[in-house]
């Protein structure tokens, strides 16, 4: 029996190609996500114009996905510059929360009340937090070749339960009633707000960092061990470059970078710490970092559309009344939609009988 | 000829095939005749792989008809190839490892019964060995076999899918000299018992001595089919390049200088953690080329890795210049100005996904005027491999592709052109010629030939015979990892005494008299 179609791998990806792929992707997510929604009895068209109205449609929307987008892109940075060097950080969530528990540490044990002394202080304890966090693992895989993907979920793991042992036990606030939260941080330990929304100045973090790790990159000799390190680490030791010393440095400054996202999580938003108060972020980073390719400017992008895409699903549950599972199955979709349109990026599909 | 009258089992008319921009193939003419070796012959990038691969079905031509035994066939897949009798011996095996030879025989077959006929098949496999001399034992697993005997599990399963025409794409490059003894004795009988074999390679004696007819292609057409008895190697070689090949070496007189490198009584071992070199010492000198011979796998790999750094040495020394470099990290090495060509270029020496610029930069980014403080200047990388990518001739669209999509030779010239840019003052060679065409080869054995008349030392290391006798100043014959013995003069060398040596008889063993002959 002839096959219907065959696979073929492609050579060059032309332009047109690799923006129409994601677009592509998205309508046909929204078309599966139409059949979806009228199965629950709600119009299509209606839902998915409160989605896009609910995360953009005006200066709130966009502020609230600008929120989002902060942790997201920070998180996504550090994971990427991990995957950079071939190194799986799966580890994120664990060092976003690290930082956070850093940074309340911080509040608890050596609050100054001057905000130019005490954020510092958090943000560099958020950072070693976070960072020796990831370079433990990194460590690891440097000296025993443990593999990291293992060790790095696994500590996220730790990480969450040590969190909840103080949010439930010796930092819950007394006042709070019975519910599980930290003591509120007093003014001086907060982040600035802009604008008059709940945008905080981890924004400029975000942006910077993204700007540095392009410089980086781009620029840097390091950065171009790190690229060599991850496409060929054969060439990298032959070249002289020092993959031990590599790993463990770019495992702490990515771990690093996620618990700076735990610090301006509790900072500028929550200004305490609850449990699950990351939201998951350190995963839906890996996407984020996977779908800009590992380009710092194309993750504040994914992280703007990946944040309006959490945005609008909120709205979607409130507006449409429509239950949470619901929304995380649309938003699921999507992303499949998006992922697996990478295939088409690399390979086509030729019809039988028609050759080139 | 008898073959005149027959029909041919395969006939290839007017084949072109483009890929973009390239024309792989354009407008062939290829047949093969039952118990005929037709010889495919060309550079890289003649159209050989491209041609084959098309008659595999792996492939589909733009234009052009196939004809197997006289019935017009399209094939697209490999499977639909071998159902018509065409099987493809590739360059890289395509078995399973942890399957055994039986079981990577029938992967894949259509129609069989859930449990596998395992006696039923062995017992053919038993069958077919015996008949065409392809030694296996069907119950061993595919990776504890050697290079030669995976080729083998190859060739046998084409065999056990009834192929009558063998295409062998480059099957010698991974062989030792014995091994190819055993595949031509195999070709001679696949030949007898009526099978066309399709034999792809740029090696002329080889290619001289198996071939009934020899197509040579290049630039993607047929240059002219030739009868195998008619040629010698200065024909085919203008043909293959298409401009007149010298083979002669032209040598200036030695003019050793001081002592570069000495490695004391060193001891390494090799990636599995067992001994692969033992208390060897050996020295190089200014202007000189110091060449090991020996049969792959004695040790030479980790030799050049533990004078270059990347392997750890367990006892001896190894000093530079008469400093102690025991010890020392690649980079140490690097920087007191050692050049290493490994013979994986794609896997060692070159990063594929970067591009040219990136990978001179691989060498050079820790040295001014390409490192500024903690940033790397491009335009001054980007200049020097312009400059390089001119002197040695890398043939390229642009300096901003990645490595991979150049040819075997183009790669090669550009790492041998980021070596050798720096004025080294030693250069670790391995294989540099591996692979290459007959014009790249000439060329890189040119360039090795300029460094030491600069000044260089040169440890050149080759399984081609040939070549290290044709460019050493001094040749030592390496066998498990120890100096069998170290002729003075290669040139008055017998090739028999060295053959001793590389199976492991020490040359102060000779019987008197025959040491210096």
């Amino acid at each position: 029996m002839k096959p219907l179609f065959r696979i073929e791998r492609r050579l060059d990806v032309p332009v047109w190609l690799n923006c129409f792929i994601p677009v592509g992707a998205v309508a046909v997510a929204l078309a599966a996500g139409a059949v979806l929604l009228s199965f629950l009895g709600v119009s299509p068209f209606e839902a998915y114009k409160a989605m896009a109205r609910g995360a953009l449609g005006d200066a709130w929307g966009v502020s609230e996905t600008i929120v989002k987008a902060i942790p997201l892109t920070l998180a996504g940075l550090a994971v990427g510059l991990a995957f950079t060097m071939v190194v799986w950080n799966i580890g994120a969530e664990g060092q976003i929360v690290m930082g956070a528990l850093a940074a309340v540490a911080v509040v608890r044990y050596a609050f100054v009340d001057n905000s130019a002394v005490v954020l510092p202080l958090m943000f560099l304890a958020a950072s070693f937090a976070g960072g020796l966090w990831a370079g433990f693992a990194g460590y690891l895989k440097a000296r025993w070749n443990v593999n990291e993907t293992i060790t790095t979920l696994m500590m996220n793991y730790i990480a969450i339960l040590l969190a909840d042992y103080f949010i439930y036990g010796p930092w819950r606030d007394p006042s709070s009633l019975g519910f599980p939260m930290t003591t509120p941080f007093p003014g001086a330990a907060r982040l600035p707000l802009l604008w008059g929304t709940r945008v905080h100045v981890g924004i400029f973090l975000a942006v910077a960092l993204a700007v540095l790790f392009r410089v980086l990159y781009r620029w840097t000799r390091w950065g171009f061990e790190i690229r060599v390190i991850g496409n060929n680490p054969r060439a990298a030791r032959y070249a002289g470059i020092n993959d031990m010393k590599n790993v463990v440095l770019a495992m702490f400054l990515s771990g690093a970078i996620a618990g700076i996202a735990g610090m301006t999580e509790v900072a500028g938003l929550q200004g305490r710490l609850q449990p699950g108060f990351s939201g998951g972020y350190g995963f839906t980073a890996i996407i984020v970092a996977w779908l800009a390719r590992l380009n710092p400017m194309a993750t504040i992008l994914v992280s703007f559309l990946l944040g309006a895409l959490l945005v609008g699903g909120d709205t979607l549950q409130v507006v449409m009344r429509l239950p949470l599972a619901s929304v995380q199955v649309l938003q699921g979709l999507i992303l499949f939609c998006v992922l697996g349109a990478e295939f088409f990026r690399n390979y086509r599909i030729v019809p039988a009988g028609r050759e080139e | 000829m008898e073959t005149e009258r027959q029909q041919p089992i395969v006939e290839m008319r007017g084949i072109s095939k483009s890929f973009a921009s390239v024309r792989a193939n354009r407008g062939i003419d290829f047949d093969v005749f039952p118990g005929e070796v037709h010889t495919l012959l060309g550079e890289n990038g003649a159209g050989k792989s491209t041609l084959m691969n098309i008659l595999n079905g792996l492939y589909q031509p733009d234009s052009g008809s196939i004809r197997v035994k006289g019935r017009e066939c399209r094939f697209s897949s490999p499977r639909e190839a071998i159902a018509a009798g065409i099987g493809m011996v590739h360059q890289h095996f395509m078995l399973v490892p942890v399957l055994t030879v039986w079981e990577n025989l029938v992967l894949g077959l259509p129609g069989l019964e859930a449990v596998l006929p395992r006696k039923e098949v062995i017992r053919k496999i038993r069958e077919l060995s015996d008949r065409y001399g392809l030694n296996v034992e069907p119950e061993a697993q595919v990776w504890q076999l050697s290079v030669g005997e995976q080729q083998r599990v190859e060739i046998l399963k084409m065999l056990y899918r009834n192929a009558e025409v063998l295409v062998l794409d480059e099957p010698t490059s991974v062989l030792t000299p014995q091994e190819v003894r055993r595949l031509f004795d195999t070709i001679l009988q696949m030949k007898a018992e009526g099978h066309g074999v399709v034999f792809i390679s740029h090696k002329l004696d080889e290619v001289m001595e198996i071939s009934d007819r020899i197509t040579i292609l290049r630039g993607g057409e047929v240059v002219e089919t030739l009868r195998g008895g008619m040629a010698t190697r200065e024909t085919l070689a203008e043909k293959m390049v298409g401009r007149k090949v010298v083979f002669a070496v032209d040598k200036a007189v030695l003019n050793p200088g001081d002592t570069v490198l000495e490695a004391e009584g060193i001891c390494a071992l090799n990636d599995r953690g067992l001994p692969a070199i033992r208390n060897l010492s050996l020295s190089i000198r200014e202007g000189e080329i110091l060449g090991i011979a020996g049969i792959a796998g004695n040790g030479q790999k980790e030799l050049c890795e533990a004078l270059s750094g990347l392997r750890p040495i367990q006892f001896g020394r190894v000093l530079l210049r008469g400093k102690d470099m025991t010890g020392a990290c690649p980079m140490d090495f690097i920087q007191a100005g050692v050049s290493y060509i490994p013979a994986d270029r794609k896997g060692t020496g070159l990063v594929g996904a970067m591009n040219l610029r990136e990978n001179f930069a691989l060498k050079n980014f820790w040295r001014k005027p390409y490192a500024k403080g903690p940033f790397l200047s491009w335009e001054n990388v980007a200049g020097e491999t312009g400059r390089i990518v001119e002197r040695f001739g890398v043939s390229t669209p642009g300096l901003g592709i990645p490595v991979r999509n150049l040819s075997g030779g183009n790669q090669q010239r550009l790492m041998l052109g980021r070596e050798l840019s720096g004025t080294p003052d030693l250069i670790v060679a391995m294989q540099p010629t591996w692979g290459l065409d007959v014009g790249a080869t000439e060329f890189v054995r040119d360039q090795l030939l300029r460094q030491r008349d600069r000044g260089a030392a040169v440890l050149l290391v080759s399984e081609d015979l040939e070549e290290v006798m044709a460019l050493s100043d001094r040749l030592a014959v390496i066998h498990k990892g120890e100096i069998m013995g170290i002729a003075e003069d290669p040139r008055c060398v017998l090739e028999e005494d060295l053959g001793l040596m590389m199976a492991g008889i020490r040359r102060e063993t000779f019987p008197e008299g025959e040491k210096y002959r």
